[in-house]
């Protein structure tokens, strides 16, 4: 998933606003929004289409999650709970653990009027089977394909959803994924009445709704602004707010404006300067959530100086974890050194590395490498990752590593790195699916490190990483039925990766929102999910 | 008897053929289609060669190597480049821009909908640089060194030197957040979204025709500080050539005779001086006006326009590569259609380009 950040001289014109703003006389709220409507500030540029079986962005993902719902999901007021049934009132899996049989909810109705059926359920799945978007992976890892959907996924009756996979993967796995946004359920009818040359209504749902979520999506202007609102025919607990509008605005000085005047209730980007901006305004407040992005630097292996462990333990020496979270990170980002994101099932808060530049050194010096030696840093043009990479460029230095940084576009840099032509490369890694799989599926296995595998999606290949043991260990963590073994499986292969990786995973994201003081319930989504705005009071 | 007559180049001569306004008209059509041609060429290429990959910004860096594959070939990347573009022009022949990977719209429809928010903000900003700009270059020149050219000056200089970036910020704060005097970002307020049908694309004109002046208070309130940030910026432009022109007119040979002859002042300035460079002011007004129909990006972003300023460059950052080549024919059209106007408004403002 990507998401744009603005350039250096926005960001220097939005740093001057905020010192206008800090000097001049605090802004009133002179206007109010009304009590049943949420108007949001936020970037949501990055939507592309808003069909479930095509849509990987986070804004996307905003609003599928309240137009659709799956047949399990997470409950936004106690995401720790994990998944709930929702359209599958309960499942059942079989002896062999192969095959799992969901027994539809009563009374869930699509806008249309349609009532929700195991029919709708098997269509919408075996769609995003067939359609073959990107997004698809997330359903046919279990072993559903286009050829075999209408044996893989079936239902007997309207009642009754059957999903046979080619392996016994642990339940908690499947029902994990059927939570993202491309577990959504359609409605069948609807959206074949929109079909177009064969497409399944793939045209028509980029830009309208077929759910039976708390909203429909009342109108959506690129990079202008969505409006939802509220679906007549939900039969859930009514949401407070009858009408969500987000309006597009990419300025996070510009999105504080609008919230100290009172003219939206939520602003969803400000930079750390224009939160700390607000501490002196009374009306609002700033909330905190962890999501699930993390940010990291990794070697190539190619490269036979990175390649030794000793200097790859020696630069995660070299990092200054803490300085960077205190400073230029202050309120964005937090020390986090695991492949899972806290609040992942298996997660661990384990730090072992620390800025300790006399034992980087020795390390160093271990290595064969004394006086250090030159290596370049590839950088994705947005500041926080520049930033970082000056910080590393200068903690690196003080042990003798001379890193130039490569600043390119996100494209170039992305090419560099699939291509494994970097030396290290500084990215940015966010969860696809809210299991531990979606993690340790790409950091911790590559059963394949040849060239010719051209293994792209998998981390551990782009950084041509051999691992053929916690690879197994990771292919045997998705088979576990046991929940807490499971969880126990992934923080070991997580404290493995730590001390053996040639990975240095510094930062898991804090998403700060600023909100009005009487917004409540507004949860963006933690590590695990998307926003929910039917819990939203205000 | 037989009388003979002979065109010996004292009668009327006979019409050519083809008429020269029809040559005209032919090597003109020509001309602006290799012109566009060129550009879309350039743009094209510069858009393939550049080293980032076009089918990564379609699938994203998730995709299985099946789908990059599939998408490959659906761009049609396998192909020659020359090929490849013949493919594009054939298409934007029969209007068909492509698809914008970025909105998942055709590019076309995408222009549609944000060049009238462009082109009513351009509008309205060049009138008011016109309107106040061409008078305060006049008067400048007229008073020459006095306080109003100082002023002329000072307003020039801070238009040249000071960051629309920074200055849209001010206004924003000043304007909007502690005066209130102006709406925030964006073309309307929430609560008037889609009250009056789309006619015309121009909100405040659309306005007019629904009759419907609540909503168009609120695109006025909207559009006002954007346009008058723009406008600054063509007057501090115009007002300075306006100048410029002026002086060289005011201190001619003709303006003097004239002055001698007992003319009121108002008539040298205004019906003598002025006409003359008026021709002048019509090809810096064309481009003030192109400029600003370009998308003043910078504008755009802050006061959330979505314009096609904004437009083209989020595509180019995207590597959406349709949608910029279908920004750049537009805003290539409009530079190559600006030049035809400002051709045509010479030769009938001045007789002798007419010969």
């Amino acid at each position: 998933m990507t998401r744009h950040t603005p350039s250096r001289t926005m960001r220097i014109g939005a740093a001057l606003l905020t010192a206008a703003l800090l000097s001049s006389t605090a802004l009133t709220a002179q206007a109010e929004t009304p009590p049943n409507m949420l108007v949001i500030a936020q970037r949501i540029d990055d939507i592309k289409t808003i069909d479930p079986a095509e849509s990987f962005e986070f804004s996307g993902a905003d609003i599928s999650r309240n137009v659709y719902e799956p047949l399990v999901d997470f409950d936004p007021l106690d995401l720790d709970a994990g998944y709930q049934p929702k359209l599958a009132a309960s499942w059942e899996v079989s002896e062999d653990g192969t095959q799992i049989t969901f027994t539809m909810a009563e009374g869930h109705v699509f806008t249309s009027g349609n009532p929700v059926t195991a029919k709708d359920a098997e269509f919408s799945l075996r769609r995003a089977v067939l359609l073959n978007k990107t997004p698809s992976f997330i359903l046919t890892q279990f072993g559903f394909t286009p050829e075999n959907v209408e044996e893989t996924i079936v239902a007997p009756d309207e009642k009754t959803l059957v999903l046979k996979l080619d392996k016994a993967y642990a339940v908690s796995f499947v029902l994990n994924c059927l939570t993202a946004t491309i577990g959504g359920i359609v409605d069948m009818k609807t959206v074949m009445e929109h079909e177009q040359d064969g497409d399944m209504g793939n045209a028509w749902l980029r830009d309208n709704t077929a759910g039976s979520g708390p909203y429909k999506l009342a109108s959506w202007k690129p990079n202008e602004s969505y409006t939802l609102d509220l679906n007549p025919e939900f039969t859930g607990d009514a949401p407070a707010m009858k009408r969500v509008i987000v309006q597009h605005i990419q300025e996070s000085a510009t999105q504080r404006l609008q919230l100290e005047r009172g003219d939206v209730d939520i602003a969803r980007n400000l930079s750390p300067e224009d939160v700390a901006g607000l501490e002196s305004v009374d009306t609002v407040k700033v909330v905190d959530e962890l999501r699930g992005r993390l940010m990291y630097w990794s070697a190539n292996q190619k490269n036979e100086i990175l390649s030794n462990p000793k200097v790859i333990e020696a630069m995660k020496y070299a990092t200054d974890y803490q300085g960077m979270q205190d400073s230029f990170l202050k309120g964005q980002y937090i020390t986090h050194q695991a492949f899972l994101p806290k609040t992942f099932m298996g997660a661990i808060d384990d730090t072992p590395y620390t800025l300790d530049l006399e034992k980087a050194k020795a390390l160093l010096t271990e290595a064969g490498y004394p006086d250090g030696f030159e290596v370049t840093i590839g950088v994705r043009e947005a500041q926080d990752r520049i930033d970082i990479g000056q910080s590393l460029q200068n903690t690196w230095g003080q042990i003798g590593i001379k890193a130039e940084l490569v600043v390119g576009t996100g494209a170039q840099t992305l090419d560099t790195y699939r291509a494994r032509q970097h030396q290290i490369s500084l990215e940015a890694w966010g969860p696809d699916y809210p299991d531990p799989n979606t993690n340790a599926g790409t950091f911790a296995y590559n059963p394949d490190n040849s060239d010719e595998a051209g293994a792209t999606g998998l981390l551990a290949w782009r950084n041509a990483w051999a691992l053929p043991e916690m690879s197994e260990e990771t292919l045997a963590a998705v088979v576990e039925q046991d929940s807490a073994k499971r969880a126990k499986m992934y923080e070991d292969l997580q404290r493995e990766f730590m001390a053996t990786s040639p990975f240095a995973i510094m930062f898991q994201q804090i998403e700060q929102n600023a909100m009005q003081n009487g917004v409540e319930h507004f949860v963006a989504g933690g590590a695990t999910t998307a926003v929910s705005y039917w819990a939203v009071t205000k | 008897m037989t009388h003979q007559t002979t065109n010996t180049g004292g009668g009327r001569a006979a019409p050519s053929f083809p008429p020269n306004w029809l040559k005209k008209t032919v090597s003109l059509a020509f001309t602006v289609a290799i012109t566009l041609l060129g550009l879309l060429f350039v743009t094209f290429m510069i858009g393939r060669v550049m080293p980032i990959d076009p089918v990564l910004a379609v699938i994203g860096e998730r995709a299985s190597q099946a789908q990059y594959d599939q998408v490959y070939l659906e761009l049609g990347l396998d192909k020659p480049l020359i090929v490849q573009f013949g493919i594009y022009v054939g298409d934007v022949l029969q209007g068909d821009f492509g698809t914008s990977i970025r909105t998942g719209k055709p590019v076309a429809e995408d222009i549609a909908r944000v060049f009238p928010a462009t082109l009513e903000l351009a509008t309205l900003g060049t009138l008011l640089g016109v309107v106040l700009g061409v008078p305060l270059g006049v008067l400048a020149a007229v008073y020459r060194g006095s306080w109003i050219d100082q002023l002329s000056r000072l307003i020039g200089l801070v238009g040249y030197s000071m960051p629309i970036f920074w200055l849209g910020m001010m206004g924003l704060l000043i304007f909007y957040g502690i005066l209130g005097w102006v709406a925030g970002p964006g073309r309307l307020g929430v609560f008037y979204e889609g009250l009056v049908p789309t006619r015309t694309g121009l909100l405040l004109v659309d306005a007019i025709i629904a009759g419907d002046w609540d909503v168009f208070k609120d695109a006025l309130s909207h559009i006002i500080l954007p346009a008058c940030l723009l406008g600054y910026f063509s007057l501090a432009y115009i007002s300075r050539m306006t100048r410029s022109f002026m002086l060289e007119q005011l201190n001619s040979e003709y303006v003097i005779t004239a002055r001698v002859k007992g003319l009121s002042e108002w008539n040298v300035v205004w019906r003598h001086a002025f006409r003359n460079i008026a021709i002048q002011l019509i090809t810096v007004i064309a481009l003030a006006y192109a400029n600003l129909l370009e998308g003043s990006v910078l504008t755009e972003i802050i006061f959330a326009w979505p314009g096609i300023g904004s437009y083209i460059t989020t595509s180019l950052l995207s590597n959406d590569m349709a949608s910029v080549l279908g920004g750049t024919v537009v805003i290539g059209t409009i530079f190559v259609c600006l030049n035809i106007l400002s051709d045509l408004l010479y030769r009938f403002f001045d007789p002798r380009a007419k010969s």
